[in-house]
């Protein structure tokens, strides 16, 4: 072998070495015992969390490495990959539905913070909205077997509703202090938008859970809980009047031209600069959107309602819960110190914080006091929450996909409610007769 | 073997090692993988998999609906794809390959889409497509034709057909290029030639350019065709795979499967029959590549 090669073998040799040397610093503050190694997706908070996380070291002496990993797809793409090779970091979390959490437990990945929510008589879990701790707690029975117990802290709460443009109200002689609370009067109100020329509702529904969300605020409103809950159970079908009357609701939007045009195909984020630029009069959309319309127009001058009901038998259930949840990781060897560090976050003072840098309603219940007049508005219906992943059962994904897609086929009218019914029935059928995976 | 040949060999397959490595473990590996997945029902998170045979196969091929619409769908798109960018790149290659002013501004020009992120291309398009403030609608509007305005990427009967105009202007470029290098590897001298002999533009472009564009064609169809099928970006900024299932193409369904559903062992069947197609048309167009360059 020649100097030449013998030099580039050499020079190959060194590279392969150092490659594996670049990432020994993110291994040794891994290792570090006073060192607890954070993953989060949420780039609207990094600035204050860091910030917290800076104070955590000065009161506690504590080191907390926040590392960003963002947009929520890639996130939730490498803590599955940490997972399998058991790489975790010490406080993470599983952004997915009921049965990805599930399955992080299962295989040992998240511990059970029970000890810690109940110990002095339960101090830490009472400051929190119930609803949000039950986004990520699993009761005895629950249909994945999963060990009952408290397996997320809520740094955050959100729920869904309406909301409406008091100027464009105004402009159709509407009272903007007085929104429609009945689907009804809903309707009427559109006609007077229509009559002046203003568009009605806009939502992302071309992502799909906007869909689902809606839906499932009229089908608690018509059906009540258990009866939805049984149908997911298979015990009523989808062709049920009740649920015709949920599909119908949409069949009736489209009727009643009370959409802005594309809504079918729109994502959220165009949804919401369509409602802060005053071109739609409603929209529907989460608690987070108090902070993006306040960057996309802080003139928007706008309030909060609650989903008009359709049906007095029941009363309207709104999508809601934690909106971001931590949970620690069970093989962690810093486990007691990631606890400490959540105890601490999730704390009046720092949660207040939190709130009023990143305009989210915070998890905590003593830090209400603090938020502004629309969060508020938001957080006065925590109790009026539900979301699939409190749900003790859950429908097919499948069965959701086709649910859904088939309100978009409504929307169009391509489809009727009936013909939609029959699909999502004969999904659900299918599934149930194939024990072979489906999804 | 002598001493100094069996260094040279080692020397040989020591250099040949870390490309060796590098192969198995992000090609050859993954690849068993997915193929190991697909008989599996996997979540992606537990440790625990459950074997079903070909089980994911036969679910994928007799009862999932949306996949077949999916196919379907990019089918749709790859024939206009075939004909119409292709046709629209070779018009625009022929014109460039003119001596005419500015041309090196034009090859820029055209070959700027085909840079551009798809995500950015699909959200630019949604303000042109958009159904109450579009500028299409709004030029539909100032020609006199108000009644043809509609929200383009929510209609069934426009929304496929609007995604695949976007994935074209997107792609056009690179036929455009590869296009113009062959016509500019045709000699000058047979054009002139021709045309010495009496021969018009028609007969030219017939006889010669046809004939000696053919390798170009189909390597151009088989780019065209591979790209199409796998389009994804522009679905997911333009209209989600949305309404309905009117714009599904096989990757939103591979990864409805995954991430929707988390049903790994499912959507890597669906990977596996999606690279099967794949490899059969390319695998066609190479037969009809080879057989066209015997004959020209």
């Amino acid at each position: 072998m020649n100097a030449f090669f013998a030099r580039r073998w050499l020079a190959v040799m060194i590279v392969l070495a150092i490659i594996p040397l670049t990432s020994c610093s993110q291994k040794d503050n891994a290792k570090d015992p006073n060192t607890v190694l954070v993953w989060h997706w949420m780039t609207d908070r990094e600035e204050a969390l860091e910030h917290l996380a800076a104070d955590y070291q000065k009161a506690k002496g504590v080191h907390i490495q926040l590392e960003l990993y963002a947009p929520s797809d890639a996130y939730a793409t490498k803590v599955r990959a940490a997972a399998q090779t058991n790489t975790l970091p010490d406080i993470f979390s599983v952004l997915g539905e009921s049965r990805d959490l599930a399955s992080f437990i299962n295989s040992g990945h998240i511990a059970n913070l029970a000890s810690a929510m109940e110990a002095n008589k339960g101090a830490w879990k009472k400051q929190f909205f119930p609803k949000a701790l039950a986004t990520t707690a699993f009761s005895a029975g629950n249909q994945y077997k999963v060990t009952p117990g408290y397996y997320g802290v809520p740094i955050d709460v959100t729920n869904i509703q309406m909301l409406y443009n008091k100027d464009l109200f105004k402009k159709a002689g509407l009272n903007p202090e007085k929104p429609p609370k009945t689907w009804n009067e809903f309707l009427k109100d559109n006609q007077a938008l229509k009559a002046a020329g203003l568009p009605g509702l806009v939502s992302g529904w071309g992502e799909t859970w906007l869909i689902d969300c809606f839906a499932n605020n009229y089908a608690f409103n018509l059906m009540g809980e258990q009866k939805v809950l049984d149908t997911f159970r298979g015990k009523v079908p989808y062709t049920d009047p009740d649920w015709l009357a949920v599909l119908g609701l949409f069949e009736q939007l489209r009727k009643e031209d009370a959409l802005v045009s594309g809504v079918v195909t729109m994502v959220n984020k165009t949804a919401e600069q369509i409602f802060a630029t005053g071109k739609a009069a409603f929209a529907l959309n989460g608690s987070w959107c108090v902070n993006v319309y306040h960057g996309m127009n802080p003139d928007l001058n706008y309030g909060v309602m609650l989903p008009p009901a359709f049906s007095k038998k029941y009363p309207i259930k709104i999508w809601g819960g934690a909106g971001s949840s931590f949970m620690v990781n069970a093989q962690s060897s810093k486990l007691n110190k990631a606890i400490d560090f959540l105890q601490w976050l999730s704390a009046p003072e720092q949660q207040a914080y939190l709130s009023k840098e990143t305009a989210n309603l915070p998890a905590n219940r003593q830090s209400l006091k603090e938020v502004p007049a629309v969060l508020a508005e938001f957080a006065s219906q925590m109790d009026s929450t539900t979301h699939p992943t409190q749900w003790p059962v859950h429908e097919a994904p499948k069965v959701v996909e086709a649910l859904d897609k088939g309100i978009q086929s409504i929307l169009i009218g391509e489809k009727t409610p009936l013909q939609v019914a029959d699909d999502v029935e004969a999904m659900k059928k299918s599934l149930a007769q194939n024990t072979s995976p489906q999804p | 073997m002598t001493w100094a040949r069996f260094k040279d060999l080692f020397t040989t397959y020591l250099f040949v090692v870390p490309a060796t490595i590098l192969f198995l473990v992000f090609s050859l590996i993954p690849f068993m993988k997915v193929f190991q997945l697909s008989v599996f029902e996997w979540d992606g998170i537990s440790t625990h998999m459950q074997f079903v045979g070909l089980q994911n196969f036969k679910n994928v091929l007799f009862h999932d609906l949306p996949w077949l619409i999916s196919l379907r769908n990019a089918g749709v798109i790859t024939l206009l794809a075939l004909t119409f960018q292709n046709i629209l790149a070779l018009i625009l290659a022929m014109i460039v390959d003119r001596e005419i002013k500015g041309k090196n501004f034009y090859r820029v020009v055209f070959y700027l889409p085909p840079v551009l992120s798809g995500i950015v291309v699909g959200l630019v398009w949604n303000w042109i497509f958009d159904g109450s403030h579009g500028l299409l609608n709004h030029m539909l509007a100032s020609l006199g034709h108000p009644g043809w305005a509609r929200s383009w990427l929510a209609d069934p009967k426009t929304a496929l057909y609007g995604v695949a105009a976007i994935h074209m202007w997107k792609g056009f470029g690179w036929g455009f290029v590869i296009l113009l290098a062959g016509l500019q590897a045709i000699p000058r001298e047979l054009g002139e030639a021709a045309r010495v002999d009496g021969a018009g533009e028609w007969y030219i472009f017939s006889r010669i350019t046809v004939p000696l564009m053919l390798p170009v064609f189909f390597l151009v169809s088989i780019l065209t065709i591979l790209g199409t099928m796998q389009i994804y970006d522009i679905i997911i900024s333009t209209t989600n795979g949305g309404p309905g299932y009117h714009t599904e193409v096989p990757i939103t369904r591979i990864l409805a499967a995954m991430l929707g559903s988390s049903q790994f062992g499912y959507a890597c069947s669906l990977g596996i029959i999606f690279g099967v197609i794949l490899l059969a048309v390319s695998m066609v167009q190479m037969r009809l590549s080879k057989w066209s360059a015997k004959y020209t």
